[in-house]
């Protein structure tokens, strides 16, 4: 395994964020007081303590996740008799509060360590060398669904608007206010891609139209859709789940 | 520790464990197992409860972490220290032959004549030396131990463990292993503490190692 050349995250990159999001993050909706007397014989009082310890283990996993993760390795892929139909809808808010935008309208704005800073189309984007995939979407919940994407290769697309491959992040936003980020080991691997299409349609608003990332080494949450921007950064950049204390890595 | 007690012609040799003390080292990963074991069967309740598996949630209150965030932390941090210890105990265990010598032998008729005894409430039990019906839970609880952790690494990391993964039966049948695997430590866990409870001596010399005279304190249970 390559781990090693492959620049892992860095806890003192996250120290600020750690400082200030351990207070206030992990526990934040409280330990069951029975399980907490129970395990520490300690009052509540002391939560902030057994977050840090929680907090600190996190970031371990975040190193191990990261030597563990080997480019080389494919997930799994299924053939078409075994599509999870239908696929199920998942965000932080219900179905009916699904966002879309004007398609024709819409731009991938770029930042950061990017040489070609330039928005890209839908239609550029389908200009571009699409790879299909049919792969297990794990769910941080523990369900799982397996569904057929396709789209440009991500590690493409970085290569072509010269991207800092170098650098540590890659960072989501998106236009119903979710974001995320992953390793750029994750995201230069060959079955992360810009997905466009949902089983051969246009990705259809439920799954993220016009555009989502499919990361089949990555827990579900780590899949952002409706993007609206990418960046590429050395600076720990979180994300909508991690902040509130899922762990950064989530690597499948 | 093992005594060997001949009858008085010198003839045959017995051995017989008589009382054994318990070594520091079980005892140590005994209580870390313990605590680490806890934090993962309570925090993988409310991990389970965000997708339940059958037609059941867990009480809230019996569960750790407060929310799927803070029990996936507590479920992926005490799995280190439940790791390492487990692994600690087995090295020791079967290395030193203090496994084979608790756990062996164990014979299908004197399990049977042990399990009817013990229905019935009069099986014997002398701390440190257990019968074989004792013996078979622990055997069971021992192999269940470890497939909970290999199911758990398969449902953690299905593509880099993919192998381990379709070894279990796929993503979907491996977390129903790793769901059999709690219910089965679960259900030892409920027989181990109702047996403590009604020989409470035995408590005790998880704590302290035991006395080596106890002939004498012999339970009927």
């Amino acid at each position: 395994m390559s781990a090693r050349t492959i620049r892992n995250p860095d806890l003192t990159d996250q120290r600020p964020e750690l400082v200030r999001l351990e207070r206030r993050l992990l526990l934040r909706h409280g330990l069951s007081l029975g399980a907490l007397s129970l395990l520490t014989g300690c009052n509540l009082h002391d939560g902030d303590a057994v977050d840090r310890v929680l907090w600190a283990m996190s970031r371990w996993n975040d190193r191990v996740q990261a030597a563990l993760f080997n480019p080389n390795r494919l997930a799994p892929t299924y053939p078409e008799s075994a599509i999870t139909d239908p696929f199920p809808f998942n965000a932080y808010y219900s179905e009916a509060e699904i966002r879309t935008v004007d398609t024709a309208a819409w731009r991938l704005e770029l930042s950061g360590l990017i040489a070609d800073k330039r928005p890209w189309s839908l239609e550029q984007l389908r200009a571009l060398p699409q790879v299909s995939q049919i792969t297990r979407h794990v769910c941080v919940e523990g369900w799982s669904a397996i569904g057929k994407w396709r789209g440009v290769p991500f590690r493409t697309f970085l290569e072509r608007v010269g991207a800092d491959t170098s650098a540590r992040y890659v960072g989501f936003r998106c236009f119903d206010n979710y974001s995320t980020s992953i390793d750029m080991a994750t995201a230069m691997h060959p079955q992360t891609i810009l997905a466009l299409d949902y089983r051969d349609a246009p990705l259809p608003p439920k799954y993220g139209s016009p555009v989502k990332l499919r990361v089949p080494t990555k827990l579900g949450f780590k899949n952002p859709k409706y993007l609206a921007a990418v960046f590429v950064t050395n600076d720990y950049p979180g994300g909508y789940w991690e902040d509130q204390g899922y762990n950064w890595f989530s690597g499948s | 520790m093992v005594t060997t007690i001949r009858d008085n012609k010198g003839a045959l040799p017995i051995a017989k464990q008589a009382g054994a003390t318990r070594p520091l080292i079980v005892r140590i990963t005994h209580w870390v197992n313990a605590f680490a074991m806890t934090c993962m069967i309570l925090s993988g309740w409310r991990i389970y409860n965000a997708s339940p598996l059958f037609p059941f949630t867990f009480p809230p209150w019996a569960t750790l972490g407060g929310w799927l965030a803070g029990a996936l932390a507590w479920h992926f941090a005490a799995m280190w220290l439940l790791v390492a210890n487990g692994l600690l105990y087995l090295a020791y265990g079967l290395f030193s032959g203090y496994l084979r010598r608790t756990l062996l032998p164990l014979t299908r008729d004197q399990l049977w004549q042990d399990f009817r005894a013990a229905l019935t409430l009069r099986l014997k039990h002398r701390v440190g030396v257990y019968n074989t019906v004792q013996r078979l839970l622990y055997i069971v609880v021992l192999l269940l131990g470890p497939t909970a952790v290999l199911s758990g690494l398969a449902i953690w990391k299905p593509v880099q463990f993919s192998p381990l993964t379709t070894l279990l039966g796929g993503y979907d049948t491996a977390r129903l292993v790793h769901f059999v695997a709690m219910a089965g430590i679960t259900g030892f866990i409920v027989i181990h503490l109702t047996l403590v409870i009604l020989v409470p001596r035995t408590l005790l010399s998880m704590i302290t190692g035991g006395s080596r005279q106890n002939h004498a304190t012999e339970a009927r249970i």
